[in-house]
Protein backbone atom coordinates (compact mmCIF):
# COMPACT_ATOMS: atom_id res chain seq x y z
CA UNK A 1 0.00 0.00 0.00
CA UNK A 2 1.48 3.64 -1.30
CA UNK A 3 1.00 6.83 0.75
CA UNK A 4 -1.80 6.99 -1.70
CA UNK A 5 -3.99 4.41 -0.97
CA UNK A 6 -3.23 4.94 2.77
CA UNK A 7 -5.19 8.37 2.19
CA UNK A 8 -7.68 6.62 0.33
CA UNK A 9 -8.61 3.86 2.44
CA UNK A 10 -8.53 6.65 5.36
CA UNK A 11 -11.65 8.70 3.09
CA UNK A 12 -13.34 5.71 2.20
CA UNK A 13 -13.64 4.48 6.42
CA UNK A 14 -11.57 1.42 5.30
CA UNK A 15 -9.93 0.14 8.08
CA UNK A 16 -6.08 0.04 8.12
CA UNK A 17 -4.00 -3.13 8.76
CA UNK A 18 -0.44 -3.60 10.38
CA UNK A 19 1.12 -4.67 6.80
CA UNK A 20 0.12 -1.75 5.01
CA UNK A 21 1.67 1.22 4.24
CA UNK A 22 1.17 4.40 7.06
CA UNK A 23 2.52 7.45 7.62
CA UNK A 24 4.96 7.12 10.26
CA UNK A 25 3.46 9.72 12.24
CA UNK A 26 0.30 7.96 12.03
CA UNK A 27 2.37 4.31 13.17
CA UNK A 28 3.52 6.61 16.09
CA UNK A 29 0.46 8.11 17.40
CA UNK A 30 -1.44 4.82 17.61
CA UNK A 31 1.70 3.14 19.48
CA UNK A 32 1.61 6.07 22.19
CA UNK A 33 -2.52 6.26 22.63
CA UNK A 34 -2.43 2.18 22.52
CA UNK A 35 0.04 1.95 24.86
CA UNK A 36 -1.48 4.55 27.21
CA UNK A 37 -4.72 2.93 26.81
CA UNK A 38 -2.88 -0.86 27.44
CA UNK A 39 -1.06 0.53 31.00
CA UNK A 40 -4.50 2.28 32.08
CA UNK A 41 -6.19 -0.86 32.22
CA UNK A 42 -3.56 -2.40 33.87
CA UNK A 43 -2.65 0.31 36.59
CA UNK A 44 -6.66 0.49 37.26
CA UNK A 45 -6.58 -2.64 38.58
CA UNK A 46 -4.52 -1.23 41.55
CA UNK A 47 -7.37 1.06 42.78
CA UNK A 48 -10.49 -1.66 42.94
CA UNK A 49 -7.83 -4.62 43.77
CA UNK A 50 -7.25 -2.69 46.81
CA UNK A 51 -10.78 -3.87 47.82
CA UNK A 52 -10.75 -7.83 46.91
CA UNK A 53 -9.69 -8.99 50.18
CA UNK A 54 -12.75 -6.36 52.04
CA UNK A 55 -15.15 -6.84 49.72
CA UNK A 56 -18.39 -7.01 51.81
CA UNK A 57 -19.64 -10.52 50.47
CA UNK A 58 -19.03 -13.52 48.87
CA UNK A 59 -20.92 -12.40 46.25
CA UNK A 60 -19.39 -8.82 45.71
CA UNK A 61 -15.76 -10.49 45.76
CA UNK A 62 -16.52 -13.04 43.14
CA UNK A 63 -17.92 -10.03 40.83
CA UNK A 64 -15.03 -7.89 41.64
CA UNK A 65 -12.10 -10.31 41.14
CA UNK A 66 -13.85 -11.11 37.68
CA UNK A 67 -13.86 -7.26 36.91
CA UNK A 68 -10.31 -6.91 37.58
CA UNK A 69 -9.32 -9.93 35.95
CA UNK A 70 -10.94 -8.09 32.50
CA UNK A 71 -8.61 -4.74 33.35
CA UNK A 72 -5.78 -7.22 33.21
CA UNK A 73 -6.98 -8.95 30.10
CA UNK A 74 -7.87 -5.37 28.49
CA UNK A 75 -4.08 -4.63 29.25
CA UNK A 76 -3.35 -7.53 27.60
CA UNK A 77 -5.63 -7.43 24.37
CA UNK A 78 -3.79 -3.57 24.08
CA UNK A 79 -0.50 -4.70 24.31
CA UNK A 80 -1.23 -7.25 21.72
CA UNK A 81 -2.60 -4.49 19.01
CA UNK A 82 0.20 -2.16 20.16
CA UNK A 83 3.01 -5.24 18.93
CA UNK A 84 1.13 -5.16 15.75
CA UNK A 85 2.21 -1.65 14.70
CA UNK A 86 6.13 -2.85 15.91
CA UNK A 87 6.21 -2.03 19.29
CA UNK A 88 7.86 -4.70 21.40
CA UNK A 89 6.15 -5.63 24.74
CA UNK A 90 9.22 -5.71 27.07
CA UNK A 91 9.94 -1.68 25.77
CA UNK A 92 6.17 -0.60 26.55
CA UNK A 93 6.53 -2.13 30.03
CA UNK A 94 9.72 0.15 30.24
CA UNK A 95 8.28 2.71 29.06
CA UNK A 96 5.47 3.01 31.51
CA UNK A 97 7.91 2.12 34.45
CA UNK A 98 9.88 4.38 33.76
CA UNK A 99 7.36 7.31 33.05
CA UNK A 100 7.78 7.64 29.67
CA UNK A 101 4.31 7.46 28.74
CA UNK A 102 1.61 7.71 30.85
CA UNK A 103 -1.78 6.09 31.94
CA UNK A 104 -4.70 7.36 32.66
CA UNK A 105 -4.86 10.03 35.35
CA UNK A 106 -7.76 8.56 36.98
CA UNK A 107 -5.95 5.82 38.90
CA UNK A 108 -3.74 8.42 40.89
CA UNK A 109 -6.71 8.86 42.91
CA UNK A 110 -7.39 6.52 46.08
CA UNK A 111 -10.35 4.29 46.42
CA UNK A 112 -10.71 5.45 49.92
CA UNK A 113 -14.11 3.32 50.88
CA UNK A 114 -15.89 0.29 49.92
CA UNK A 115 -18.17 2.65 47.75
CA UNK A 116 -15.58 3.65 45.53
CA UNK A 117 -15.60 0.60 43.96
CA UNK A 118 -19.08 1.20 43.27
CA UNK A 119 -18.21 5.20 42.03
CA UNK A 120 -15.30 3.67 40.35
CA UNK A 121 -17.84 1.17 38.29
CA UNK A 122 -20.53 3.51 37.40
CA UNK A 123 -18.36 6.86 36.65
CA UNK A 124 -15.10 5.40 35.62
CA UNK A 125 -16.41 2.65 33.64
CA UNK A 126 -18.74 4.75 32.24
CA UNK A 127 -16.93 7.11 30.77
CA UNK A 128 -14.21 4.96 29.78
CA UNK A 129 -16.91 3.20 27.67
CA UNK A 130 -17.94 6.48 26.27
CA UNK A 131 -14.79 7.14 25.07
CA UNK A 132 -14.26 2.96 23.87
CA UNK A 133 -17.56 2.60 22.10
CA UNK A 134 -16.22 5.52 19.20
CA UNK A 135 -13.00 3.84 19.55
CA UNK A 136 -14.51 0.95 17.99
CA UNK A 137 -14.41 2.57 14.64
CA UNK A 138 -10.84 3.58 14.68
CA UNK A 139 -9.39 3.58 11.53
CA UNK A 140 -6.45 1.07 12.98
CA UNK A 141 -7.83 -2.65 12.34
CA UNK A 142 -6.37 -4.08 15.54
CA UNK A 143 -7.44 -1.87 17.92
CA UNK A 144 -10.70 -1.41 16.50
CA UNK A 145 -11.18 -4.98 16.93
CA UNK A 146 -9.62 -5.14 20.61
CA UNK A 147 -11.99 -2.46 21.29
CA UNK A 148 -15.05 -4.41 20.20
CA UNK A 149 -14.16 -6.74 22.46
CA UNK A 150 -13.83 -4.47 25.89
CA UNK A 151 -16.73 -2.66 24.82
CA UNK A 152 -18.79 -6.32 25.54
CA UNK A 153 -17.10 -6.81 28.82
CA UNK A 154 -17.39 -3.09 30.13
CA UNK A 155 -21.08 -3.34 30.06
CA UNK A 156 -21.33 -5.10 33.12
CA UNK A 157 -18.16 -3.30 34.67
CA UNK A 158 -20.09 -0.23 34.87
CA UNK A 159 -23.89 -2.10 36.27
CA UNK A 160 -22.11 -3.89 38.70
CA UNK A 161 -20.89 -0.40 39.68
CA UNK A 162 -24.09 1.05 39.66
CA UNK A 163 -25.76 -2.21 41.39
CA UNK A 164 -23.52 -2.05 44.23
CA UNK A 165 -23.69 1.78 44.50
CA UNK A 166 -27.54 2.01 44.23
CA UNK A 167 -27.48 -0.95 47.44
CA UNK A 168 -25.37 1.53 49.18
CA UNK A 169 -27.81 4.42 48.10
CA UNK A 170 -30.74 2.86 49.55
CA UNK A 171 -29.08 1.13 52.80
CA UNK A 172 -28.53 2.82 55.88
CA UNK A 173 -27.82 6.53 56.09
CA UNK A 174 -24.44 5.61 56.97
CA UNK A 175 -23.95 3.63 53.75
CA UNK A 176 -26.31 6.22 51.82
CA UNK A 177 -23.47 8.75 53.28
CA UNK A 178 -20.31 6.68 52.14
CA UNK A 179 -21.58 6.25 48.44
CA UNK A 180 -22.84 10.15 48.31
CA UNK A 181 -18.96 10.60 49.48
CA UNK A 182 -17.76 8.41 46.86
CA UNK A 183 -19.48 10.29 44.03
CA UNK A 184 -18.36 13.28 45.72
CA UNK A 185 -14.88 12.75 45.12
CA UNK A 186 -15.45 10.25 41.86
CA UNK A 187 -17.22 12.84 39.49
CA UNK A 188 -14.42 15.48 38.24
CA UNK A 189 -11.49 12.95 37.60
CA UNK A 190 -14.08 11.40 35.96
CA UNK A 191 -15.23 14.17 33.54
CA UNK A 192 -11.29 15.01 32.78
CA UNK A 193 -10.28 11.42 31.55
CA UNK A 194 -12.13 12.75 28.44
CA UNK A 195 -8.42 15.13 28.28
CA UNK A 196 -8.37 18.97 27.65
CA UNK A 197 -10.97 20.97 25.82
CA UNK A 198 -10.94 20.89 22.32
CA UNK A 199 -8.99 24.11 21.87
CA UNK A 200 -6.58 22.99 24.27
CA UNK A 201 -6.10 19.22 23.14
CA UNK A 202 -2.54 19.67 20.65
CA UNK A 203 -2.88 16.02 19.12
CA UNK A 204 -7.07 15.95 18.33
CA UNK A 205 -6.94 17.72 14.58
CA UNK A 206 -4.92 15.18 13.04
CA UNK A 207 -6.14 12.47 15.18
CA UNK A 208 -9.49 13.11 13.72
CA UNK A 209 -8.37 13.38 10.11
CA UNK A 210 -6.64 10.11 10.74
CA UNK A 211 -9.93 8.76 11.89
CA UNK A 212 -8.32 7.45 15.22
CA UNK A 213 -10.71 9.76 17.28
CA UNK A 214 -14.35 9.90 15.70
CA UNK A 215 -15.36 12.29 18.18
CA UNK A 216 -14.00 15.31 19.96
CA UNK A 217 -12.93 15.29 23.85
CA UNK A 218 -15.67 17.96 24.38
CA UNK A 219 -18.30 15.96 22.59
CA UNK A 220 -17.54 12.65 24.41
CA UNK A 221 -17.62 14.80 27.89
CA UNK A 222 -20.73 15.92 27.37
CA UNK A 223 -21.96 12.93 26.23
CA UNK A 224 -20.92 11.16 29.32
CA UNK A 225 -22.94 13.66 31.59
CA UNK A 226 -26.17 13.50 29.59
CA UNK A 227 -26.57 10.37 30.21
CA UNK A 228 -24.93 10.24 33.68
CA UNK A 229 -27.17 12.95 35.42
CA UNK A 230 -30.70 11.01 34.97
CA UNK A 231 -28.33 7.94 36.38
CA UNK A 232 -27.64 9.86 39.54
CA UNK A 233 -31.57 10.93 39.83
CA UNK A 234 -32.13 7.01 39.91
CA UNK A 235 -29.08 6.49 42.15
CA UNK A 236 -30.86 9.65 44.35
CA UNK A 237 -27.25 10.54 44.67
CA UNK A 238 -26.07 14.03 43.53
CA UNK A 239 -23.57 14.88 41.41
CA UNK A 240 -21.22 17.64 42.82
CA UNK A 241 -21.50 20.97 40.90
CA UNK A 242 -24.16 23.32 41.58
CA UNK A 243 -24.22 24.83 38.17
CA UNK A 244 -25.17 21.39 36.29
CA UNK A 245 -28.99 21.99 34.94
CA UNK A 246 -30.40 20.83 31.60
CA UNK A 247 -30.03 23.27 29.10
CA UNK A 248 -33.56 22.91 26.74
CA UNK A 249 -32.02 25.62 24.51
CA UNK A 250 -28.76 23.55 23.59
CA UNK A 251 -30.31 19.89 24.72
CA UNK A 252 -27.67 19.43 27.07
CA UNK A 253 -26.79 19.66 30.71
CA UNK A 254 -24.63 22.74 31.36
CA UNK A 255 -21.80 21.95 33.96
CA UNK A 256 -19.56 23.57 36.32
CA UNK A 257 -15.42 24.72 34.80
CA UNK A 258 -13.51 21.94 35.35
CA UNK A 259 -10.11 22.41 37.42
CA UNK A 260 -7.71 22.07 34.67
CA UNK A 261 -4.60 22.87 36.89
CA UNK A 262 -5.27 19.97 38.90
CA UNK A 263 -5.84 17.75 36.14
CA UNK A 264 -2.17 18.89 34.58
CA UNK A 265 -1.09 18.67 38.34
CA UNK A 266 -1.83 15.13 38.37
CA UNK A 267 -0.41 14.39 34.73
CA UNK A 268 2.90 15.59 35.82
CA UNK A 269 2.70 13.38 38.68
CA UNK A 270 1.66 14.93 41.26
CA UNK A 271 -1.36 13.45 42.17
CA UNK A 272 -2.52 11.37 45.52
CA UNK A 273 -1.63 8.23 44.16
CA UNK A 274 1.22 8.58 41.32
CA UNK A 275 4.28 7.34 43.16
CA UNK A 276 2.50 4.54 44.73
CA UNK A 277 0.93 3.35 42.06
CA UNK A 278 4.53 3.38 40.16
CA UNK A 279 5.96 1.55 42.79
CA UNK A 280 3.60 -1.41 43.11
CA UNK A 281 3.61 -2.02 39.67
CA UNK A 282 7.39 -1.98 39.32
CA UNK A 283 7.47 -3.93 42.34
CA UNK A 284 5.10 -6.63 41.13
CA UNK A 285 7.48 -6.71 37.37
CA UNK A 286 10.33 -6.74 39.26
CA UNK A 287 8.81 -9.59 41.59
CA UNK A 288 7.30 -11.51 39.09
CA UNK A 289 10.91 -11.71 36.57
CA UNK A 290 12.25 -15.23 38.56
CA UNK A 291 8.71 -16.73 37.69
CA UNK A 292 9.45 -15.59 34.03
CA UNK A 293 13.05 -16.73 33.84
CA UNK A 294 12.20 -19.98 35.46
CA UNK A 295 9.15 -20.47 32.92
CA UNK A 296 11.38 -19.80 30.31
CA UNK A 297 14.56 -22.42 31.06
CA UNK A 298 11.47 -25.11 32.33
CA UNK A 299 10.67 -24.87 28.17
CA UNK A 300 14.08 -24.56 27.03
CA UNK A 301 14.34 -28.19 29.53
CA UNK A 302 11.76 -29.81 28.12
CA UNK A 303 12.75 -29.42 24.46
CA UNK A 304 16.36 -30.10 24.98
CA UNK A 305 14.99 -33.53 26.46
CA UNK A 306 12.58 -33.77 23.63
CA UNK A 307 8.98 -33.12 25.75
CA UNK A 308 8.52 -30.09 24.35
CA UNK A 309 5.62 -29.50 22.18
CA UNK A 310 6.07 -31.08 18.40
CA UNK A 311 3.23 -29.53 16.92
CA UNK A 312 1.18 -31.34 13.94
CA UNK A 313 -1.73 -30.78 12.35
CA UNK A 314 -3.66 -29.63 15.19
CA UNK A 315 -7.47 -30.67 14.39
CA UNK A 316 -5.95 -34.14 14.43
CA UNK A 317 -5.14 -33.84 18.48
CA UNK A 318 -8.38 -31.90 18.88
CA UNK A 319 -9.85 -35.25 17.88
CA UNK A 320 -8.25 -37.58 20.33
CA UNK A 321 -8.77 -35.27 23.15
CA UNK B 1 17.86 -16.92 24.19
CA UNK B 2 15.61 -13.83 24.76
CA UNK B 3 15.26 -13.48 28.30
CA UNK B 4 11.06 -12.10 27.18
CA UNK B 5 8.52 -15.33 26.90
CA UNK B 6 8.07 -15.59 22.61
CA UNK B 7 5.02 -14.34 21.15
CA UNK B 8 1.92 -16.78 20.09
CA UNK B 9 -0.70 -16.01 17.59
CA UNK B 10 -4.14 -17.19 18.93
CA UNK B 11 -7.02 -18.89 17.27
CA UNK B 12 -10.46 -19.74 18.44
CA UNK B 13 -13.29 -22.25 17.46
CA UNK B 14 -16.08 -20.09 18.65
CA UNK B 15 -18.34 -23.27 18.36
CA UNK B 16 -18.74 -26.69 16.78
CA UNK B 17 -19.40 -26.34 13.39
CA UNK B 18 -17.70 -23.17 12.64
CA UNK B 19 -13.83 -22.74 12.06
CA UNK B 20 -10.97 -21.51 14.26
CA UNK B 21 -10.52 -17.89 13.71
CA UNK B 22 -7.87 -15.10 14.92
CA UNK B 23 -8.75 -13.23 17.77
CA UNK B 24 -5.03 -11.44 19.30
CA UNK B 25 -1.80 -12.79 20.25
CA UNK B 26 0.02 -13.43 23.52
CA UNK B 27 3.04 -13.91 25.34
CA UNK B 28 4.44 -17.13 27.05
CA UNK B 29 7.13 -19.63 27.64
CA UNK B 30 6.04 -22.36 25.73
CA UNK B 31 2.80 -23.86 23.68
CA UNK B 32 1.09 -25.35 27.01
CA UNK B 33 1.83 -22.09 28.71
CA UNK B 34 0.11 -20.33 25.75
CA UNK B 35 -3.02 -22.52 25.50
CA UNK B 36 -3.32 -21.85 29.14
CA UNK B 37 -3.43 -18.25 28.59
CA UNK B 38 -5.22 -18.07 26.19
CA UNK B 39 -8.06 -19.73 27.56
CA UNK B 40 -7.81 -17.48 30.45
CA UNK B 41 -7.44 -14.05 28.18
CA UNK B 42 -9.58 -15.02 25.16
CA UNK B 43 -12.45 -17.48 26.24
CA UNK B 44 -13.51 -15.93 30.05
CA UNK B 45 -16.85 -15.83 28.66
CA UNK B 46 -17.35 -19.39 26.90
CA UNK B 47 -16.25 -17.62 23.67
CA UNK B 48 -14.73 -21.16 22.60
CA UNK B 49 -14.75 -24.67 22.37
CA UNK B 50 -11.24 -25.33 20.62
CA UNK B 51 -7.84 -22.75 20.84
CA UNK B 52 -4.85 -23.48 18.55
CA UNK B 53 -1.94 -21.39 19.64
CA UNK B 54 1.39 -20.88 16.86
CA UNK B 55 4.18 -19.25 17.54
CA UNK B 56 3.86 -15.77 16.08
CA UNK B 57 7.58 -16.12 14.20
CA UNK B 58 6.25 -19.61 12.26
CA UNK B 59 3.42 -17.57 10.36
CA UNK B 60 4.55 -16.34 6.80
CA UNK B 61 2.20 -13.50 5.83
CA UNK B 62 1.34 -12.24 2.27
CA UNK B 63 2.72 -9.06 1.76
CA UNK B 64 0.11 -6.15 0.90
CA UNK B 65 2.93 -4.64 -1.03
CA UNK B 66 2.25 -7.48 -3.44
CA UNK B 67 -1.69 -7.31 -3.28
CA UNK B 68 -2.03 -6.59 -6.67
CA UNK B 69 0.18 -8.84 -8.37
CA UNK B 70 -0.11 -11.50 -5.99
CA UNK B 71 -4.15 -11.98 -6.32
CA UNK B 72 -4.78 -10.35 -9.93
CA UNK B 73 -4.24 -14.22 -11.68
CA UNK B 74 -7.78 -14.48 -10.15
CA UNK B 75 -9.20 -10.85 -11.31
CA UNK B 76 -9.32 -12.27 -15.34
CA UNK B 77 -10.85 -15.65 -14.72
CA UNK B 78 -14.95 -14.69 -14.64
CA UNK B 79 -15.73 -17.95 -16.05
CA UNK B 80 -15.06 -19.45 -12.59
CA UNK B 81 -17.45 -17.95 -11.59
CA UNK B 82 -21.56 -19.23 -12.14
CA UNK B 83 -23.10 -16.05 -13.57
CA UNK B 84 -20.72 -15.93 -16.38
CA UNK B 85 -23.07 -18.88 -18.25
CA UNK B 86 -26.11 -17.81 -20.30
CA UNK B 87 -28.47 -20.30 -19.73
CA UNK B 88 -32.12 -20.45 -21.48
CA UNK B 89 -34.69 -20.03 -19.35
CA UNK B 90 -36.66 -22.59 -19.90
CA UNK B 91 -33.57 -25.15 -18.38
CA UNK B 92 -34.87 -25.12 -14.75
CA UNK B 93 -32.27 -26.31 -11.41
CA UNK B 94 -29.32 -25.45 -12.80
Amino acid sequence: MSEERFGQAIAADQRIEPRDWMPEAYRATLIRQIAQHAHSEIIGMQPEGNWITRAPSLRRKAILIAKVQDEAGHGLYLYSACETLGADRADLLDMLHSGRQKYSTIFNYPSLTWADVGAIGWLVDGAAITNQVALCRCSYGPYARAMVRICKEESFHQRQGFESLNALAHGTPGQREMAQDAVNRWWWPSLMMFGPQDDKSPHSAQSMEWRIKRHSNDELRQKFIDMTVPQAEVLGLRLPDPELRWNPARGHYDFGAIDWAEFRRVVSGDGPCNRQRMEHRVAAHDGGRWVREAALAYAAKLRQRGNGHHGGRPDQEEAVA
Amino acid sequence: MSREWPLWEIFVRGRRGLSHVHVGSLHAADAQMALRNARDLYTRRQEGVSIWVVPASAIMASSPEEKDPFFDPAADKIYRHPTFYTIPSEARHL
